[in-house]
C-alpha cells in the first residue's frame, strides 16, 4: 500500500535525523497506539506490521494527506491542544525564557554600573560561561574584577558583579550553575564600593 | 384563572427569570403570549446567527438586557479562520432605534469594533453593564468611548479579549462624576494604565465590589487601591512583584493582613514567588482562586498556598502543581466543586505535569466536585472508574489528555471504559470533552447514557459512522456538538437530518463528510443554515461532491442564511 511505504520511508528519515532528544528515544514507537480495529494485535512482535497500518489509516480517515500526522504530540496539530488562544499568547514570553536553546532569539539583559550614565544590554547567549562573561563586561565598562571563589566571592577587587533572578533576589555571579544562571537572570548590576562588601559572604 | 387581569400576569412573570420558564409560559395561550412578550427584560441568543435583530425587536419589543454569543467555541483554539463573522454591529445599530431603555449587553465570541462601542455609549442613556468575553475587534479608544460617555456604568467586565491598546488613557476618560461602579475588570488589557487615575476611579466608587487590575498596575498601586476600597470582594491583582526596598512590601503585608472582605482572588499575572505568603492571612475567606495566569510559581509554594485555603470553592491553576499537589487541595478544600487544572506549557511533554493519580486524589478528597477541566499528561481506566465512582455529581467533565489518542498507559486500551463509567454514574452531566485513545463504544456508552447532554466535544476518537450516530440518536437533550479530526461521514450526517433542528449547531473539521452530503443536507433542512468554510482554494474550480469538506459548521435559524458571510463561507 502506498501509504505504508510512504511511512516506511519516513521513519527511516527520522532515524537518521539529527534531534536534540536522547539517543535511543523514538518519538513514533512511544506514541503507537494499538491497533483498534483488531485487538488481537498488541503483541509486541507484531507492532512494527500493526504500526505502520495503523498510521495508514489514521492517515487516510483523518484526511490529512499534506499534514504531518505522525507522530500526532508533536505535530502542531491547528486546533490541538484546546487551549484557548488568549491563554497560549500570555504564556509565550515565558517559554522563550527557558527554551533558550531551542530559539533563535538571544536572551539580552540590561547591565548596569554604579557610577555609569547609562545602561548596556548584553546577549548571555553568546557566552559559553561565567569567563567570557566576566571579560566582555571588563571590556565593556573598562575595569577589573578579578576571580571568583566560592568561599570569598571576588575579593581582588572593589567591584562586585551580581544579578537579579526571576524571584527577585540580588545575586552572585558564579554561585549557580551557567545553564541555570541564563535561564533565571532578569539583569545584571555590577556593584562598587561598600555595598560591595556585603556580598560574597553566604548570603 | 382565565380572566386574570394582564397587570396581575406580568406581575407574576416577574418572578420568572429562567429563559426557558419564560418560553413555556409564552406557549400557554394568546394572552399570556401577549403579556409575556411586553414585559421580557432579559433574552439570551446563544447563536447570534440563529435569529436576526429584527426579529428579536419585533418579537419582545422591550428588552433591557441581551447576551449574544458568536463564533463556535473551536474558534478559540484556531479553527475558524478571522472575518469568518459573529459582528455585533448591526445588533447595536438595530437597537439603538428599537430599545432606548438598554442597561446590559454581553457577548461572546464576537467581533466588536470602536465604532459600535462609541454607538453603543451613545445611545443608551441608562446603560449599565458590559461584559465582553473572547471578543475582538476593539481597542482602548472604544473603552474610552464607553467609559467617557455611559453616565451610570456599573460594570465593565473584559474577559480573555484580543485588545489593541492604542493609547492607554482610556481609564482617564471616566469623568469625575462617575462614581457608580461595581465591577471593573480590565485585567486582559496588555498596555499600561494611567495609575493615578486608576486609583482615583476607585477611591470615588464606594459601590465597588470586584475590581481585576492587568499587569501594568504594580504592588505599590495596589496597596494604595486596597486602602481606598476595603470592601472589594473579587480582587484580581497586576503584577505581584516586590522591590528590593522592604518598606513598601512590609507596608503591603499590614494592608493585605487587615482584607477581610475578598472572596475571590485571581490574577498575579507577574509575580515573585517570596511575595506569596502575604497572602495567607486571607486565604482562609477565600471560596475562589485563579492562578492559572500566574507564571513561575513552584509547586511546592503553590501547595503552601493552597493548603491556607480551606474554604475553596473553586479553583483554577497550572499543572505544575503536580500529583502531589493535588493531593493536598484533596486534603485541605473540602468544599471544592470547580477545578481547572491548565497545562503550563502547552508544547512540552512531561514536564511538570499531572497524570490520572491527582485527578483520583481529588475525587477522593472532594465530594461536591461537579465542574472539572483538567489538562493531563496520561489516563487510565481505572482512575476514570473511581473517579466516577467518587463523584457523581458532575454536570461539567472536560479531560484533555495532551497528547491525542493516548491510550491507557497500563493496560494499553482505549478509554471507552472509563468515560462510560462517566456517563453512566453522573446522571446530571450536561457537558462533555473527550480525549485520548477511543473507539465507538464510548460513543455507545454515551448515547445510552448521557440523557442529560447538553454539549459533546470530541477530537481524534471513533472508528466510524456508527459512533457519531449512537450520540445523535441516544442523546436527547444535546444542542451543541463539535467535532475534530474524526472518521465520521455523510452517513452518519444525513440518517437524521430533523435532529439538527433540535440542536443549536453541529461543527464538524477534518472529518469524513463530502460537499455532497452537506449539499444534500442543505436541500432537505431549509432551516438549517449549512456553511462550509473553505480556506484553501480548492474548491474553488467546479468543486467535485465526493470532494471531502474540511470544516463544516451547521446551525439552526429563522432567518436564513446570513448577508455577512466572507468569502471562504459557502452556505450551501
Amino acid at each position: 500500500m502506498e501509504g505504508t511505504v510512504t511511512f516506511e520511508s519516513d521513519l527511516n528519515l527520522k532515524a537518521t535525523e539529527l534531534r536534540l532528544g536522547l539517543p535511543g528515544t523514538n518519538e513514533s514507537e512511544k506514541q503507537t497506539p494499538p491497533s483498534v480495529r483488531s485487538n488481537k494485535r498488541a503483541l509486541p512482535d507484531m507492532n512494527e506490521e500493526s504500526r505502520s497500518k495503523n498510521y495508514s489509516s489514521v492517515t487516510e480517515a483523518a484526511g490529512h494527506g499534506d499534514r504531518e500526522t505522525a507522530p500526532p504530540s508533536k505535530a502542531q496539530v491547528v486546533g490541538w491542544p484546546p487551549i484557548r488562544s488568549y491563554r497560549k499568547n500570555s504564556f509565550q514570553p515565558k517559554k522563550t525564557e527557558a527554551d533558550a536553546d531551542a530559539e533563535a532569539t538571544g536572551i539580552y539583559v540590561k547591565v548596569s554600573m554604579d557610577g555609569a550614565p547609562f545602561l548596556r544590554k548584553v546577549d548571555l547567549k553568546v557566552y559559553k560561561g561565567y569567563p567570557e562573561l566576566l571579560k566582555a563586561l571588563e571590556n565593556m565598562f573598562k575595569f577589573s574584577i578579578g576571580e571568583y571563589s566560592e568561599r570569598d566571592g571576588y575579593t581582588r577587587s572593589e567591584f562586585v558583579p551580581t544579578y537579579e533572578d526571576k524571584d527577585g533576589d540580588w545575586m552572585l555571579l558564579g554561585d549557580v550553575p551557567w545553564d541555570m544562571f541564563i535561564s533565571s537572570c532578569k539583569k545584571l548590576r555590577i556593584m562598587k564600593g561598600s555595598e560591595a562588601r556585603g556580598l560574597g559572604c553566604g548570603v | 384563572m382565565t380572566y386574570f387581569p394582564e397587570e396581575v400576569l406580568e406581575h407574576i412573570f416577574d418572578f420568572l427569570s429562567s429563559h426557558l420558564d419564560r418560553n413555556a409560559v409564552s406557549l400557554v395561550c394568546k394572552s399570556w403570549f401577549r403579556v409575556e412578550r411586553w414585559s421580557r427584560r432579559r433574552v439570551f441568543i446563544g447563536n447570534c446567527y440563529a435569529v436576526s435583530p429584527e426579529r428579536l425587536i419585533a418579537r419582545f419589543p422591550r428588552v433591557r438586557a441581551l447576551t449574544l454569543k458568536g463564533k463556535p467555541h473551536f474558534a478559540d483554539f484556531n479553527l475558524v479562520p478571522h472575518d469568518w463573522g459573529g459582528f455585533v454591529s448591526p445588533w447595536i445599530e438595530a437597537m439603538t432605534k428599537s430599545y432606548p431603555g438598554l442597561e446590559e449587553l454581553r457577548l461572546k465570541r464576537m467581533v466588536v469594533s470602536d465604532d459600535s462601542l462609541e454607538l453603543l455609549s451613545r445611545s443608551f442613556p441608562n446603560f449599565k453593564s458590559l461584559v465582553l468575553v473572547s471578543c475582538e475587534g476593539f481597542t482602548t479608544d472604544g473603552l474610552a468611548a464607553i467609559a467617557a460617555n455611559c453616565k451610570h456604568l456599573l460594570e465593565l467586565d473584559l474577559q480573555e479579549n484580543e485588545v489593541d491598546d492604542s493609547r492607554g488613557q482610556w481609564l482617564s476618560c471616566f469623568p469625575d462624576s462617575c462614581t457608580s461602579l461595581v465591577s471593573l475588570n480590565f485585567a486582559c488589557l496588555k498596555g499600561e494604565v494611567n495609575l493615578v487615575a486608576l486609583e482615583r476611579l476607585v477611591a470615588r466608587c464606594p459601590n465597588l465590589r470586584s475590581l481585576r487590575l492587568n499587569r501594568s498596575v504594580n504592588l505599590d498601586t495596589l496597596r494604595k487601591i486596597l486602602m481606598q476600597a476595603p470592601q472589594l470582594v473579587d480582587l484580581g491583582t497586576g503584577s505581584y512583584v516586590h522591590h528590593p526596598n522592604s518598606e513598601a512590601y512590609v507596608k503591603l503585608i499590614n494592608v493585605v493582613k487587615s482584607y477581610k472582605s475578598v472572596r475571590s482572588l485571581s490574577g498575579f499575572l507577574e509575580v515573585a514567588p517570596r511575595c506569596l505568603p502575604s497572602i495567607y492571612p486571607i486565604c482562609l475567606n477565600l471560596t475562589s482562586l485563579n492562578l492559572s495566569y500566574a507564571p513561575g510559581i513552584q509547586s511546592t509554594q503553590l501547595i503552601k498556598l493552597i493548603h491556607h485555603c480551606r474554604n475553596l470553592q473553586r479553583l483554577w491553576i497550572l499543572d505544575c502543581i503536580g500529583d502531589k499537589g493535588l493531593g493536598v487541595v484533596a486534603s485541605s478544600c473540602k468544599e471544592l466543586q470547580e477545578l481547572r487544572v491548565f497545562p503550563s506549557d502547552p508544547h512540552g511533554v512531561g514536564n511538570a505535569a499531572v497524570t490520572e493519580e491527582g485527578l483520583v486524589a481529588i475525587s477522593m478528597g472532594c465530594p461536591k466536585l461537579h465542574s472539572l477541566l483538567y489538562f493531563c499528561q496520561q489516563m487510565t481506566n481505572a482512575a476514570l472508574i473511581t473517579v466516577a465512582k467518587n463523584c457523581p455529581n458532575f454536570t461539567r467533565f472536560r479531560l484533555c489528555i495532551l497528547d491525542p489518542k493516548k491510550p491507557d498507559p497500563v493496560t494499553l486500551q482505549p478509554l471507552d471504559e472509563g468515560f462510560g463509567a462517566i456517563v453512566q454514574s453522573c446522571k446530571g452531566l450536561r457537558r462533555l470533552s473527550l480525549s485520548g485513545l477511543l473507539t465507538d463504544r464510548v460513543f455507545l456508552y454515551i448515547g445510552v447514557y448521557a440523557e442529560q447532554l447538553e454539549m459533546l466535544s470530541v477530537a481524534f476518537a471513533g472508528e466510524g459512522d456508527k459512533g457519531m450516530l449512537y450520540v445523535l440518536n441516544g442523546c436527547k437533550n444535546l444542542r451543541k456538538l463539535e467535532i475534530m479530526d474524526g472518521p465520521f461521514g455523510d452517513v452518519a450526517l444525513l440518517m437524521d437530518v430533523g435532529k439538527y433542528e433540535t440542536m443549536r449547531s453541529l461543527w464538524m473539521s477534518s472529518c469524513e463528510v463530502t460537499l455532497g452530503g452537506c449539499k444534500a443536507l442543505a436541500s432537505k433542512m431549509p432551516m438549517i443554515n449549512v456553511e462550509i468554510i473553505n480556506e484553501n482554494d480548492q474548491m474553488e474550480e467546479n468543486p467535485d461532491d465526493g470532494m471531502k469538506v474540511e470544516k463544516l459548521y451547521l446551525y439552526r435559524t429563522l432567518d436564513g442564511s446570513r448577508r455577512d458571510a466572507p468569502d471562504f463561507v459557502w452556505t450551501l
